[in-house]
């Protein structure tokens, strides 16, 4: 029987999860990926975590209790930086200890550093440190990591061409009933992307007729020089793309409308939502909706909100179409 | 050029003290109030931290007096404070006010960046003149310090009620009045003169608590509803795990001052519980938990504004330790909702904790 590696399906699984998946394989190494949320999973979460940590870290805390007794090893990265002198969020830097203070009975933890803050460090040093742990043959670690490399271009590219990240249930992919309305949606990828936290914003906006773009569907040079006009270069990666994003889209004729979602106790968002609703207010006529989601978000407020918002973007098309025509 | 800071506890002292040695037009913001924390809630997002609303209202009121020139410090991630002065100056911006913002930070790409600052807040004096400015405002950091800790000590031991509070109040005053870096040694003596002549009893038991957590709320009394006092009130003699001077010495000299208190043992010790530094002072927190537990402090409070990132780490490692290492620890969580009754109920019941907890240990020893 093979060495089973779980891997919590939360944080940045949403961004690496092909790369990480194809690097075991290739090991060897069988992965088990924990089930989506429900319920009762963010439920078990909530209990072991302190009151004050932001959803996310609940979600993923209940993620990795999904994983508990199944699996040998818990694959949680302690993803320090993904971009030379920037970070991602305190959290995720302290994350692996989190879990492992407050949870008992848990199997070893892989908690290796991935940064790339300093100038010069590879992910490769990463991949080495992580293969350790399964095998002693450095040139299949160089060939598991080869292969992992390009899973994750192959999943970049098909973020750009606006696949989303994980399969979602029923997706009426995009263009259907599409009657050109084109909503952006701005929020940390696994927020947006985690179909029981967003309770299927993604869908819902699609099955009311709008094509749903995200900040994964730009490519990064765009964002990051969109996010170049901020008076000091954002030091958090994940919020230097919202920002970039917001900025792009809502400089483009083609977007009637933005989503703005963040998580209840989030310490980037309170500062990027700021700097994203003060450029809506001056620089743009496009509508904005803000979006702050936490466990005791109910559906119905959230589908109210949302079928409001729609209304409104609607409306404000059909008279900038009325305009037009006088 | 009218210049501003906000407040951070007596940090306004050393920063005065540097720039009118500098001769700099200096505009100190009133204390921190009911009023300043309004006015920052009102317009700075809902879920910053409080230090950011607090300075958004010192910036305001300051602006009242006068000030147009806004001095912050910075940083470069991962806590939130390396962003702090420019959400600050958009949202100051949009409501009208006009403010030139001088950042100092740690330079993007080139030393020179920096150096054009200081240069441009002390209108081109001398190198020399400059360096013998930061020297005095350390010095006073340093002394407010020396000044607080004598307090920490005689406050529950005081004879007379209320005496360690006046004594402190006349030796800051000395040290505010001291105009050059010659004259502080003389200011720091008279200074512990005045706070050792409050009368104590030695022999009174007292508990020990170690206050530990963002620095901010450690430093600042409105933040912390005075919690010094407080504690002091109710016999307890505390112990701040940041200090002013200390951070200045490890963060701008590089420790260049030697057989002061550093924060590198905390660091050190932090490790073993937390891999990685997470911002802020969020790994001191935990070396500094278990530093007081191994010198035999009763019982650790840590102090931390709503949704600090660094510190809910902290927090979530904090119970492991106290487990481990047998040390009560009550964790406090401070924003513009705290009531004081609200804190002074768990202060007590926490000091009545470490009393009997104390009783017993030495009643059966």
């Amino acid at each position: 029987m093979s060495i089973k590696v779980g891997i919590p399906r939360a944080l940045l699984y949403y961004y690496y999860h092909p790369q990480w998946v194809t690097f075991f394989r290739r090991l060897g190494v069988e992965t088990v990926v924990s089930r989506e949320t429900t319920r009762g999973l963010l439920d078990k979460g909530l209990k072991s975590t302190v009151d004050e940590a932001c959803l996310p870290v609940k979600l993923a805390v209940g993620h990795v209790l999904d994983l508990r007794d199944r699996v040998d090893y818990i694959f949680l990265p302690r993803i320090v930086s993904t971009a030379r002198k920037e970070y991602i969020c305190p959290k995720f830097l302290g994350f692996p200890d989190m879990v492992r203070h407050t949870i008992n009975n848990l199997p070893p933890i892989i908690d290796c550093n991935f940064n790339l803050y300093h100038k010069g460090s590879s992910p490769a040093d990463f991949y080495f440190q992580v293969g350790k742990f399964f095998t002693r043959n450095p040139a299949k670690i160089i060939m598991a990591y080869n292969a992992s490399k390009a899973a994750l271009e192959k999943h970049n590219l098909d973020m750009q061409s606006e696949c989303l990240p994980v399969r979602q249930e029923h997706a009426a992919d995009g263009v259907g009933n599409c009657n050109g309305i084109n909503i952006a949606v701005i929020g940390h990828p696994y927020v947006i992307y985690d179909n029981y936290i967003s309770m299927n914003m993604v869908k819902r906006l699609r099955d009311s007729g709008a094509r749903v773009l995200t900040a994964d569907h730009l490519p990064e040079s765009v964002v990051r020089e969109e996010a170049f006009r901020l008076p000091k270069k954002m030091f958090w990666t994940i919020n230097q793309r919202m920002v970039g994003a917001a900025y792009h889209y809502f400089g483009r004729e083609d977007v009637h409308g933005l989503i703005h979602v963040a998580s209840f106790g989030c310490g980037t968002d309170s500062f990027t939502g700021e700097l994203i609703e003060r450029c809506a207010r001056c620089g743009s006529h496009k509508p904005m909706l803000s979006l702050t989601v936490d466990e005791h978000t109910g559906e119905a407020g959230m589908v109210t909100r949302l079928e409001a918002f729609m209304d409104m973007v609607r409306w404000r098309r059909n008279l900038a179409d009325a305009a037009a025509t006088l | 050029m009218r210049v501003t800071y906000p407040h951070m506890g007596h940090m306004w002292i050393c920063i005065k003290g540097m720039l009118e040695y500098l001769g700099v037009e200096v505009v100190i913001p009133p204390p921190s109030s009911k009023k300043t924390m309004q006015l920052g809630v009102k317009h700075g997002p809902e879920f910053a931290c409080m230090p950011l609303k607090l300075n958004l209202g010192n910036f305001m009121e300051a602006a009242q007096m006068g000030a147009d020139t806004v001095v912050m410090a910075g940083g470069c991630g991962p806590c939130r404070f390396g962003y702090y002065a420019q959400v600050e100056h958009a949202i100051l911006n949009d409501l009208g006010y006009r403010y030139q913002l001088v950042v100092l930070e740690p330079p993007e790409k080139h030393i020179a960046e920096l150096i054009g600052k200081i240069r441009y807040i002390t209108q081109n004096r001398s190198w020399f003149k400059v360096i013998k400015g930061i020297r005095l405002g350390y010095l006073k950091a340093s002394a407010v310090d020396h000044v607080e800790q004598r307090a920490y000590y005689s406050r529950p031991r005081e004879l007379r009620p209320g005496e360690t509070e006046r004594a402190l109040k006349q030796a800051l005053a000395i040290i505010i009045a001291a105009k050059t870096p010659e004259e502080m040694p003389a200011a720091l003596d008279a200074a512990l003169k005045i706070m050792n002549g409050v009368a104590v009893d030695q022999h009174r038991p007292v508990v020990r608590i170690g206050l530990v957590g963002e620095i901010f709320t450690l430093l600042e009394p409105f933040a912390n509803q005075e919690i010094e006092r407080k504690l002091g009130k109710m016999g307890v003699e505390v112990d701040r795990s940041i200090h002013l001077s200390e951070w200045i010495n490890d963060h701008l000299f590089m420790g260049l001052v030697k057989n002061e208190r550093s924060s590198k043992p905390a660091k050190e010790k932090g490790l073993s519980y937390l891999g990685h530094t997470v911002g802020g002072h969020g790994l001191e927190t935990v070396g500094s938990t278990i530093l007081y537990a191994e010198q035999g402090f009763d019982g650790v409070i840590q102090l931390l504004p709503f949704t600090c990132m660094p510190e809910i780490v902290a927090q979530s490692i904090l119970p492991q330790v106290s487990s481990d290492l047998g040390i009560p620890v009550m964790t406090l969580i401070v924003d513009e909702q705290s009531g004081e009754a609200g804190m002074v109920t768990r202060l007590e019941a926490f000091v009545d904790l470490l009393n009997r907890k104390k009783e017993i240990r030495e009643g059966t020893a």
